[in-house]
Parts: structure tokens; C-alpha cells; sequence
């Protein structure tokens, strides 16, 4: 299994990992080397078994719809890199055009 | 050492079971003030030599050992176990505690709020001894993936004390604290107790609260105990376990006391032994241990009978697609937003997620995200993680199969006694490889524990025997491991415990 080093640059870009060259090398190296590994399932033939996420069987869980204590915004944001005016601060999310 | 056997002071009293210091603060022959300031002083002797901690808390610990003994003067110990204090891997939140996850991403974070496990230990009145090392977000086998240093293996400070829960594991075994608290996702508790002679029990999937437990694959994490004792395990399991509404998985049926009927012996006992575990790969001196630990099972009345795990050769590629796959989902909320570290806040905003990210991330954190990206995005879902959740079916359909025809199963815990630092470092998928015969039981969900077994004559390093029960089968998982731990006699005893 050989990762080239486009695919690492598009799976770093969807995980928002700004590996530097060196990593990117490393991983492309890595990723092969695990993927090798783990990709031998993908040769086995699996049709007609019903795949599994979660060992127990998973139910909606509700509760009742009451207001309760929650945390306050101050302790929300206490340990935040950057508030301002109650809220969380982060930088230009749109480009200006 | 046993309870009972001289006055409760220095050495002895560190060495001591939960079980016995318990009975000891109940006669009033002991205060957890004393206990606590004993424990404080063991950790100062020994923790630079295995550094263990990330973060103590010793005034909170010594304060709250003070309300230890103001409720038990009054007649209102809050627990059997009231005053007994306990240690959390830094992956449980802790109100007004850093906690890290082992990651320079939250480093100086203090939560807000209290782990479920945490909230109910603190109910049942464990002072709280501080946070322990660990594989940075739990990933890893060794603690050397921790941001910030290993901890190394009391046994021999050369060697890892396993991981990813090796500071909790690292804690017990040199005497600091008498119980701790950890995860396996894939062997994390097992592994190490396995490694350091320590008892490692992972509970049914869902049955203790995963609300609080930073998230690392959330299908297959749940917080387990390390303990120097069988009885322990079992006691501190029932302080946690139960249903939790905080927690959509936690199972709604109320636990039992598996303490209840622990000492019952396992006379007609049916134990399986995994056919195509052949010991491929696994040193001499833990075959050797293992082989005398299933004698040791006949001898004590338990029958054994080989059952067949096809599916098993596959638990190694399936879990190393589903945990990252998990992973990265969850570790996306590490963006630099809401808590943590951010890098280039002077940006835009991905950036500012991607620097953040990557400079507050470890190698094998990163590694894990791009594993568990690639196998979810768009082209590769079927091929890979698609895959890998129907042979979670295959490995779940095996179990079911087996346990038609026997109560329990056994195995190694590792294939190994603890290796040196930086053996394995440099090659990540050998590390990945030493989990075999563990993760099986995160894909399935049954309970497992690693009990020790002896030590190995390859190297005088301490041995792990697995025991795995059925689905809420608890009770007959600590009931054969207690059996198996009187009638061999090594904890407790001299030559189980390092020298240190």
C-alpha cells in the first residue's frame, strides 16, 4: 500500500493538521506502512454481515424537556484562548472579496 | 504483609491493600490523615525515580482526608472505603484540577466540572492523591506518546511501566497510592497491570460512565481500575459503576456488589483457551508463567477446553481502522477555540486550527487523526472502516459462539514483560502489534482482567494471565481471578511487590 504524498497533503488538510515537511514525509512513510497492515481486511469477502459501531445495542435516550443548572458563561469561557463580550473570540472565519 | 500482622505505621502501611486500610480506618487504628501524609511521603521518595504524576494534589488530599475522619468520628463514613485515597489518569476531568490528557493542546486547562468516576469516588470519600501520566490522549503502550515525559516501570526503571494508563499503573506499583484509576481502549489498563504486577480490570462496555473521560474512540473506551489486589479491583469497580444519564451508552441496569461472592472458588468451572493464540511471538518466560497459571486452574478445579476465534487474526487491523476513525472524530473539537493552546490567533481561522493543531498534537496523536481521516473519507469508508465494523461482528459472533460451551476465557495479557524506553518508539506498528491479544475484548465489550500470574525467568519482570467473562458477567471474572490470585500467593507476598 503506498500513501503519495497529494493523498497526505488532502487527508492533513481535511484534519486541519499543518504538518511540516518533514512530517508529511514521515507520515507518508508511516501511513503506508499501517495501512499495509490493516488493509488486509479489505480482501476479505464480508457480504451479508451486518456491520457493528457500538458493542451494546444503542436507544435514543431522551429526557424530560426542564430547564436546568447549566454552567455560566463566565466558567464556560474561562479557560478560553480568547472572549470578548461573553463570547468565544476567533479570527476572520470569511475572506473579505 | 497482611492486615492485622504488626502496628500500622511506615513502610508496611503504604504496601497495604484498600481492602485492609480500610479495616484499618474503620477500627480507628488509623486515620486517613496519617495514611494520606504516609502516602505523600512514599510519592516524594519515589516519584522523581518513576514519575508518575503529572499533577498532585496533596493539600486537597490532606483536606479531604480531614473530612474523612470527621465523618467516621461521627459514625457517618460516607463508604467502607471512606478515607482511602485514590489516584485518576489525567484524562478524567477534575473540577478545578488541571487536567491535560497528557497533551501540551491543554496544557493549563481546569476544567469546570467533575468525571462521573471522579463524582462518585468523591462520594464515597477518596481523597483525591493528584493526576497521572499518560500516552498523550491515551494513545499509545509505553506513556512515552505523554507531551510532557514517561514514567517509567518500578520493576526496573529502565523499562516502561506499559500504557497508555502507565502513571496510574507505575502510582499503585511503587507503593504511592493503593488504587488508581485508568482506561483501556485497547488493553490500556490490562497491558500495564500486566506489566507491573498489578491487577487491571475493564468492566463490561458501558457499565461505568464514560461523562468526563476525555474521548478517545468512544465505542471501545471505558474507565477501568489498577489495583494490588483482586478484592480491590472489584471494590473500586462498584464505587463507579452503574447507570449515569450523562452518558447515552451507560447501561440502565443498576450493578451488582461483585465483592458478593468473590471467595466462591471455581470448582466446574469451564475455561476456553483461544486456539489460534498459539503464543507466536511471545517470550518463553511469559509462555512458561501462562502455562503454569492454566495448570494452576486445573489444580484448583476448573476444567479447560480449546475454543476456535477465527476472526481473531483480524482484531489487530480492525481495531487500529475503528480507534482512529473514532479519534479523529472526537479530537476535532481541539481547535483552538474553547479551551487549550492557540498558535496564529493573527490569522484566519484554519490557520489558526491547522498551526494550533499541529504544534499542540504529539507524532503519534497526528498519526492516529490522518489514519482514522483517511479511513472515513470519501472513496475509503467502505474499503476500510466499513470493513472493520463487520469484523467487529465476526470477532462478537466468535465470543458468543465460545461461551455456548465454556464461563470463561484465558489468555496472555501481552506477549511481553515490560520492554525498554525507546525500543519501540520508532516503530509504530510494532508497538500497535503487542496489543493482540487485548483489543479483541474492546471490539466485543466483555469484561477482561489481568491478574498477575508470577514473574518471568527470562528477566524477573511480572507476568499477566487474562481472564475474559461473558457480557455483564462480572461477578465470575473476579471470582476465578481471586481464586487464581490466593492459590498463587504472589501479591501480597515479598516477591510481588518491586524493589524499589
Amino acid at each position: 500500500m503506498d500513501i503519495d504524498s497529494g493523498t497526505v497533503d488532502y487527508v492533513a488538510r481535511l484534519a486541519r493538521l499543518a504538518l511540516s515537511d518533514e512530517e508529511r514525509e514521515q507520515m507518508r512513510a508511516e501511513l503506508s506502512d499501517i495501512l499495509e497492515h490493516a488493509g488486509r481486511i479489505r480482501a476479505l469477502d464480508l457480504d451479508g454481515v451486518e456491520p457493528t459501531s457500538h458493542p451494546v445495542r444503542l436507544l435514543n435516550v431522551a429526557r424530560p424537556d426542564e430547564v436546568r443548572p447549566s454552567l455560566s458563561q463566565e466558567e464556560a469561557l474561562a479557560c478560553a484562548p480568547a472572549a470578548e463580550n461573553g463570547r468565544f473570540k476567533v479570527p476572520r472565519i470569511i475572506e473579505e472579496a | 504483609m497482611t492486615a492485622g500482622s504488626g502496628p500500622p505505621s511506615g513502610d508496611g502501611l503504604v504496601w497495604r491493600t484498600a481492602t485492609e486500610l480500610a479495616r484499618l480506618l474503620a477500627s480507628g487504628e488509623l486515620s486517613s490523615v496519617e495514611l494520606t501524609g504516609a502516602l505523600i511521603e512514599r510519592s516524594d521518595a519515589v516519584d522523581p525515580g518513576i514519575n508518575a504524576y503529572l499533577h498532585r494534589t496533596d493539600e486537597l488530599a490532606l483536606e479531604a482526608a480531614g473530612a474523612a475522619d470527621a465523618r467516621r468520628s461521627r459514625g457517618e463514613a460516607a463508604s467502607p472505603f471512606d478515607g482511602v485515597p485514590v489516584a485518576y489518569k489525567d484524562i478524567f476531568v477534575t473540577r478545578g484540577v488541571p487536567t491535560t490528557c497528557g497533551s501540551k493542546i491543554l496544557e493549563g486547562w481546569v476544567p469546570p466540572y467533575d468525571a462521573t468516576v471522579v463524582e462518585r469516588c468523591h462520594g464515597a470519600g477518596l481523597p483525591m492523591l493528584g493526576k497521572t501520566n499518560l500516552d498523550q490522549f491515551a494513545m499509545g503502550s509505553s506513556t512515552e506518546n505523554s507531551g510532557f515525559f514517561p514514567s517509567r516501570n518500578p520493576w526496573d526503571t529502565g523499562r516502561v511501566p506499559g500504557g497508555s494508563s502507565g502513571g496510574s499503573a507505575a502510582a499503585v506499583a511503587a507503593g504511592a497510592v493503593p488504587w488508581a484509576w485508568g482506561t483501556d481502549t485497547g488493553g490500556s489498563v490490562r497491558q500495564p497491570g500486566g506489566l507491573c504486577g498489578l491487577v487491571g480490570a475493564k468492566p463490561t462496555y458501558g457499565r461505568i460512565s464514560r461523562y468526563g473521560m476525555i474521548a478517545f474512540a468512544s465505542s471501545l473506551d471505558q474507565a477501568s481500575p489498577l489495583t494490588r489486589s483482586v478484592e480491590d479491583a472489584a471494590a473500586l469497580m462498584a464505587i463507579a459503576a452503574g447507570h449515569d444519564p450523562c452518558d447515552s451508552t451507560s447501561i440502565p441496569s443498576p450493578a451488582e456488589n461483585y465483592l458478593d461472592g468473590i471467595d466462591g472458588g471455581i470448582e466446574g468451572l469451564r475455561f476456553g483457551i483461544i486456539k489460534e493464540f498459539t503464543g507466536e511471538g511471545s517470550q518463553p518466560g511469559v509462555r512458561a508463567r501462562v502455562d503454569d497459571a492454566y495448570t494452576r486452574l486445573e489444580k484448583l478445579g476448573a476444567t479447560l477446553q480449546e475454543v476456535s476465534m477465527p476472526s481473531f487474526q483480524h482484531g489487530i487491523p480492525a481495531y487500529y481502522l475503528i480507534a482512529p476513525a473514532e479519534a479523529s472524530s472526537n479530537l476535532a473539537r481541539f481547535d483552538g477555540v474553547r479551551y487549550g493552546s492557540r498558535v496564529a490567533g493573527d490569522t484566519n481561522i484554519v490557520t489558526m486550527n491547522s498551526m494550533t493543531r499541529d504544534e499542540g498534537f504529539g507524532a503519534e496523536v497526528k498519526r492516529r487523526i490522518m489514519i482514522g481521516t483517511y479511513a472515513l473519507s470519501a472513496g475509503f469508508y467502505d474499503a476500510y472502516y466499513g470493513k472493520a465494523q463487520r469484523v467487529r461482528t465476526l470477532i462478537i459472533q466468535d465470543l458468543r459462539r465460545a461461551y455456548e460451551s465454556v464461563d470463561l476465557i484465558v489468555c496472555p495479557t501481552s506477549p511481553t514483560t515490560a520492554f525498554k524506553l525507546g525500543e519501540r518508539t520508532d516503530d509504530p506498528l510494532a508497538m500497535y502489534l503487542s496489543d493482540v491479544y487485548t483489543v479483541p475484548f474492546n471490539l466485543s465489550g466483555n469484561p477482561a482482567v489481568s491478574v498477575p500470574c508470577g514473574l518471568s525467568s527470562d528477566d524477573g519482570l511480572p507476568v499477566g494471565l487474562q481472564i475474559v467473562a461473558k457480557t455483564l458477567d462480572e461477578k465470575t471474572m473476579f471470582r476465578a481471578a481471586y481464586a487464581f490470585e490466593k492459590d498463587l500467593g504472589f501479591a501480597g507476598s515479598p516477591e510481588g511487590r518491586p524493589r524499589l
